[in-house]
């Protein structure tokens, strides 16, 4: 049993934790839900031994403790798997659940080790092969071999981050099993998560979190998602996107034959697609599959040499043209990634909203002078429009919280009608009240006769706003669905290949 | 308040330098309150201390805002040396080359020739780094040298005076002199160099802030220089503003020669320069990048260079390398200040 009494921690002026109080009890999976900055890795980062805490004390099995670095928490019994997994790839299972903790004196007893990890596999049904190299695993039985690696140090408690966040829908299937089993040898599970289909579906019981606090401890067989939704965000949300039917007019981005190498291997083999005006085209896929280079040829942002294929706007060959050109033409983007590619963190909102459009006639004057009141303009209608908070212009971009850069930069890409909106990952990190307003604000895009391309690692997000579901896999299109019909499992078994030994 | 709040750092780590500054006096054995008192009062008496003072300034302006330029671009510009060689040689050479000519069509072109010259010896790092990938810092590096070693070359073999031990070109024509600050303000001998070059260098970071913060291009190297990926996904080319960034940065310091050639020596004089393109980087990393931060860091540096021939003359020990011991320890915290505030500012946007 785990307990936190009164934990606060303050990083600068942040209280990331404020007298948080919970309870981890044995033979239970508890979920910690929040939105991003609520303070549930904090919490769980404190009880792994990585931070201390201000004030408040850590109790295991009702004895106080004092953890000075992960080592302590592990020796009391406490295990984490992070969301970015800590292997070595070109090692094996084995070598990998041992680092740090090598039984035997001087030679390393692998014999026996081996035996143990075969063992704990079994029990647990991990299926994992020891010998097997981290390389040669999928993503999944590496979260396995991460799990078995806290088992290997007799951990009681387990602490998982997001867990589900790089997984396929199989994948989290299998993982539910898994943990399942745990909770049937006694085992305590702590998953911080921000899907609440999750919670409802594997959890005993949830503690939500809200700036710091902890705002509500639920038992899962008497809450609902809307219920805990209106918990972590403070207010009514809408869980459902609402949208009418669609209404595609003329095809106005055309891909053929789309094909992009890197380093030495073709990453996009041939894709083609069509996207009509007025309608959100979704490509379903686990990450990694071909997305990045789909979206980022189409933008023009790909080096000219490693793309080949055709690529339309409105019938006019867009192919070999800069990406200031494609915008010119009309083509606005949303990138996957916010802060490598989509803002000027250290720049003002006023300048990260004129980036893309920073030639356009309306923003300069006699040829090259930025018009100040045109700039300013522009960041106050975006920040009115999308909700941008705190509505300061002089504020650089990083002091945002991650919602509101997003809501900024989905904002500079809509404001002005795009005729084709690449939109990657629109929701990523984004607390629950802003992924409801950027839905919204998609679908009045696309019912404003914007032609949307969307892409996105959430199956639901991408079921629910698409009209029509393309299905990527290894690079290649490999079919497309109608996304109100086709079960998450039929999807699921599209988007992952049978024999892994093709990839 | 909110003005001062950039000023903080430069100023604690100007009043750290003459704290340890002061020490080292100390254990030297002279009296560190008296060597101040010179070193300032020399530095800003009148007409001479601030005569002088601005005059030294003038260079460190240039050059100072050629650095802080190539800094908005994320570029380590410590060519300005060799640009600011290559850029007075140019004046020198329209000066003497078209000697004849009047006053008001010598001096615009031997102004243009130093910003001319100055520019290709940046753009020649600046189009390595944008088409090679080749580090600009490596190749500005080399490129003074060359720049040495070039105006060297031409003075040694083909525009000295016959017969002139002295390492300098001939004169340069008539026409082509620059006003001294002297000939109308009442009190400033004209013996003492201060030119219009020094107006000159004042526009110029009127000219640079306008650039970088008002004009498209300004905010295309910017972003350029604050992340690359996000400029190429707006539409920007990034190894055109590269270009662009190290060009200016290269004209900007051999404007240079203006003050030196044709205000100064009337004549460009091999190895004239103390180090200017050098010291500019501790005026701009000093002056935060700012045009209006490295006008003050320059005259700062100006006063120390005038203030630290007096302590050298006139203390029974400490010799004027005490000026650059004082600019090493800016320097020092300064650079420490970076580091200290970037990994707080990292963990600060750190997942919590």
């Amino acid at each position: 049993m785990l307990e936190l009494r009164e934990i606060s921690r303050r990083f600068g002026s942040v209280l990331a934790n404020d007298a948080v109080t919970l309870t981890i009890r044995p033979g239970a999976i508890h979920a910690i839900v929040g939105e991003n900055g609520a303070g549930k890795s904090t919490a769980m980062r404190i009880a792994y031994g990585f931070y201390r805490p201000d004030s408040g004390t850590i109790a295991v099995d009702g004895q106080p403790v004092d953890f000075r670095s992960p080592h302590d928490a592990i020796a009391a019994g406490i295990g984490m798997v992070h969301q970015h997994f800590m292997l070595v790839e070109n090692m094996t299972v084995t070598e990998n659940i041992i680092l740090g903790a090598e039984p035997g004196g001087i030679a390393v007893g692998f014999r026996s080790a081996e035996e143990r990890i075969r063992k704990l596999s079994a029990d647990f049904g991990l299926a994992i092969d020891p010998q097997a190299l981290i390389e040669d695993l999928s993503v999944g039985q590496q979260q396995r071999v991460e799990l078995l690696k806290a088992l290997y140090r007799d951990a009681a408690i387990l602490i998982l981050d997001e867990p589900t966040a790089v997984l396929t829908p199989q994948e989290v299937d299998e993982l539910f099993a898994i943990l399942s089993s745990m909770r049937e040898r006694g085992k305590s599970i702590v998953m911080i998560t921000h899907k609440l289909s999750e919670v409802l579906a594997i959890s005993d019981e949830v503690t939500v979190m809200r700036d710091g606090k902890v705002v509500g401890h639920r038992l899962t067989s008497e809450t609902s998602a809307a219920e805990l939704a209106r918990l972590m965000v403070g207010r009514e949300v809408l869980l459902r996107v609402e949208k009418g039917d669609a209404h595609p007019a003329a095809v106005v981005l055309s891909v053929r034959d789309l094909r992009v190498r890197a380093g030495g291997t073709e990453r996009l083999r041939g894709a083609s697609l069509e996207v009509k005006a007025g309608e959100i085209v979704g490509i379903a896929g686990v990450e990694g599959n071909g997305q990045t280079e789909l979206i980022e040829a189409i933008a023009g942002l790909t080096p000219r040499g490693a793309v080949s294929g055709s690529i339309e706007l409105d019938g006019v060959d867009i192919a070999r043209l800069t990406p200031r050109q494609r915008r010119e033409l009309g083509m606005t983007h949303v990138p996957e990634d916010r802060h490598r590619r989509g803002l000027l963190l250290d720049f003002d909102l006023e300048e990260n909203s004129i980036l893309g459009v920073q030639t356009s006639p309306e923003l300069n004057r006699g040829g090259i002078f930025l018009d100040g009141d045109a700039v300013r303009r522009r960041a106050e209608a975006i920040i009115r429009d999308f909700d941008v908070r705190p509505p300061v212009p002089e504020l650089p971009a990083r002091s945002l919280s991650g919602g509101n850069q997003q809501k900024l930069v989905i904002g500079r890409e809509l404001e002005g009608g795009p005729k084709v909106l690449l939109v990657s990952q629109p929701t990523r990190g984004v607390d629950i009240g802003a992924i409801e307003f950027i839905h919204r604000k998609l679908i009045e895009m696309r019912d404003a006769g914007c032609a949307i391309l969307l892409v996105s690692a959430e199956l639901e997000e991408v079921t629910s706003l698409s009209d029509r579901l393309l299905v990527i896999r290894e690079g290649e299109i490999v079919g497309e669905v109608d996304p109100r019909t086709t079960p998450v499992a039929t999807l699921g078994l599209m988007m992952t290949s049978r024999g892994r030994a093709s990839a | 308040m909110k003005i001062l709040r950039p000023l903080a750092m430069p100023l604690a780590a100007i009043a750290a330098a003459f704290i340890l500054g002061a020490v080292v006096v100390l254990m030297i054995g002279d009296d560190p309150i008296e060597t101040y008192a010179l070193l300032i009062g020399s530095a800003l008496s009148w007409p001479d201390g601030i005569g002088y003072t601005l005059f030294y300034a003038t260079p460190l302006i240039f050059t100072g805002l050629a650095v802080a330029l190539a800094l908005h671009a994320g570029l380590l510009n410590i060519g300005a040396e060799g640009q600011l060689y290559m850029g007075a040689f140019a004046a020198a050479w329209v000066g003497i080359t078209f000697a004849g000519w009047p006053g008001w069509a010598l001096i615009p072109a031997a102004m243009i020739a130093s910003m001319f010259a100055g520019g290709l010896w940046g753009a020649i790092p600046g189009y390595l780094k944008a088409r090679f990938g080749a580090h600009e810092v490596i190749n500005t590096i080399m490129l003074n040298f060359i720049a040495v070693a070039l105006t060297n070359y031409f003075v040694q073999y083909h525009y000295r005076e016959p017969g002139d031990a002295i390492m300098q070109t001939r004169e340069i024509g008539e026409g082509a002199h620059i006003t001294r600050l002297g000939e109308f303000i009442p009190g400033l001998p004209t013996r003492i160099p201060l030119s219009i070059a020094f107006f000159l260098a004042l526009l110029a970071c009127a000219a640079v802030w306008v650039f970088l913060r008002k004009t498209r291009w300004g905010y295309e190297i910017r972003a350029t220089g604050a992340n690359p990926a996000a400029a190429e996904y707006g539409g920007i080319r990034t190894g055109r503003q590269i270009i662009l960034a190290m060009t200016l940065s290269g004209a900007l310091a051999g404007m240079v020669g203006i003050g030196e050639v044709l205000g100064y020596r009337y004549r460009f004089y091999d190895g004239f320069s103390p180090g200017y393109g050098f010291t500019a980087i501790a005026v701009a990393l000093l002056g935060r990048r700012h045009p209006v931060g490295v006008l003050l860091a320059a005259l700062l540096f100006g006063a120390l260079i005038r203030g630290g021939l007096f302590v050298d003359i006139f203390t029974e020990k400490v010799s004027k390398d005490l000026v650059l011991v004082l600019q090493a320890i800016i320097i020092l915290f300064v650079a420490c200040g970076s580091a200290f505030r970037f990994p707080f500012g990292k963990r600060a946007r750190g997942k919590i």
